[in-house]
């Protein structure tokens, strides 16, 4: 349905989910609801419940703890669900690849529709992202 | 069977379900706006709850395990359902003049359905933080309710009907109930009892985001969470409808002016409602109780008192 397409486009409810990130990343995403930036310009908010949300944003590298919580969380999303991946750590694993906790990259544990490297991203390149998004659906 | 048709037509278009979602979404849209620009945001356009709701609709709807379907879903409808009715009837007072004996219990009973809604729906959730919120929920309702009926005695006693177009009568002819000391106090409990009925800022306790994520909503999702949401939208409309009809000089809508008149208190009751939720911060469950249960609940037993020995100012 078309309208609720518009719906999706006009209303994210966006969830944060940390999977051990530096809190780096985490401070840009609470940027994004400052005056600064305000995406509830965008209609977009912040949900309290996964159950509740339309876009995932996953921070950190995911590593052998997190990745099966992290399942968990995409299987409660209710569908039609996005995820994005933010920052390098999310998208690379960078200079954590190699490392002994980390078991694989965060698309590998859960479908990623969209990359947002940076260490951190700039709040203004997440908004240009999640918009494309929810745009490509 | 026209009286039927015109029954659905008035439950479900005019005074009913469409109406008053459509002022209810719209005065969301005042209170996200206005929040916004107290923050000093811009703010999300006039169509974001109508996009929040359609979106809802379209969303998958997961039911959690070990719950009966038919039960999740009903709940949240219990509640719309009687918002709904609770809207018909203060408009059908305006409109058509019509009102039985009593119904201002009716509605007083009524009022209390969707935040009863939630708390079912947050018991058969089987979640732990629903089950809190819930528990939280309960205590507020139970906290709430008392100085509001106190305060609706007083308008009672004042006007001395239970009807609803008496008491709408009675304010033409006598002026506005608020309009004097004991009644105004009552007025002033009343409107801070809507406050927690609505379950906004202080009284958010049952769904507070940082601690509880969603509290009773905590399981819902798509159309079933998008039921609450109208719910509570249509709440913020029909509650100061509630205080403009039976403390505020009641709706008259013959004239433009008077149409003027009924905008214009139901947006200070808005705005009321808004700066107090912007400008505090949540309370504790604990605190919330003591403050219904002992300054309001004497606030509104004085503006008892003073209707009851027949002051006069």
């Amino acid at each position: 349905m078309n309208l609720f397409k518009w719906g999706l486009r006009k209303a994210p409810a966006v969830f944060h989910a940390g999977a051990s990130a530096c809190n780096n990343c985490d401070i840009e995403i609470l940027d994004l609801l400052t005056p600064r930036f305000d995406i509830e310009r965008f209609g977009m908010t912040l949900a309290g419940s996964i159950r509740q949300a339309d876009i995932l944003l996953v921070t950190g590298v995911a590593n052998r703890k997190i990745a099966k919580k992290l399942q968990q969380l995409y299987a409660q999303m209710p569908a039609p669900k996005v995820v994005a991946a933010i920052g390098s750590c999310a998208c690379s694993g960078i200079i954590f690849r190699d490392s002994y906790n980390v078991g694989t990259p965060v698309d590998k544990i859960i479908p990623v529709n969209i990359y947002i490297p940076g260490c951190p991203p700039k709040p203004e390149a997440m908004i240009a992202a999640l918009i494309k998004a929810l745009n490509s659906l | 069977m026209s009286e039927i048709f015109k029954a659905i037509i008035l439950y479900f278009i005019f005074p009913g379900f469409l109406f008053t979602a459509v002022a209810g979404l719209l005065s969301t849209w005042i209170d996200r706006k206005v929040t916004a620009r107290l923050q000093w945001r811009v703010g999300p356009p006039w169509f974001q709850p109508f996009a929040d709701i359609i979106k809802l609709l379209g969303k998958e709807m997961i039911v959690p395990e070990g719950v009966s379907a038919f039960r999740f879903v009903l709940i949240p409808v219990l509640g719309l359902a009687a918002i709904t009715l609770v809207s018909t009837m203060l408009w059908m007072v305006v409109i058509g003049g019509s009102s039985f004996t009593g119904d201002l219990i009716v509605v007083l009973c009524l009022l209390i359905v969707p935040s009863i809604s939630v708390i079912l729906g947050g018991s058969v959730s089987k979640n732990p933080l629903s089950a809190l919120g819930t528990s939280r929920e309960m205590k507020l309702i139970l906290s709430c309710e008392l100085p509001f009926l106190i305060s609706v005695f007083t308008v009672i006693m004042r006007s001395g009907s239970i009807l609803l177009v008496s008491i709408t009568e009675y304010q033409a002819s006598h002026g506005a109930i608020a309009g004097n000391l004991s009644c105004l106090l009552a007025f002033a409990v009343a409107l801070i009892c809507v406050q927690a009925i609505l379950g906004y800022v202080p009284f958010d306790i049952p769904d507070a985001e940082q601690e509880i994520e969603a509290g009773p909503y905590i399981e819902y999702s798509g159309p079933a969470f998008a039921v609450f949401k109208l719910t509570r939208a249509m709440m913020l409309f029909v509650l100061p409808v509630f205080l403009i009809t039976i403390f505020l000089g009641g709706i008259n809508v013959m004239t433009w002016q008077s149409v003027g008149w009924f905008v214009l208190k139901y947006v200070l009751i808005l705005t009321a409602i808004i700066l107090i939720k912007n400008t505090n911060p949540r309370l504790r469950i604990d605190q919330a109780t003591r403050f219904f249960w002992g300054p309001v609940t004497i606030v509104a037993l004085i503006a008892l008192m003073l209707q009851f020995i027949g002051v006069k100012i």
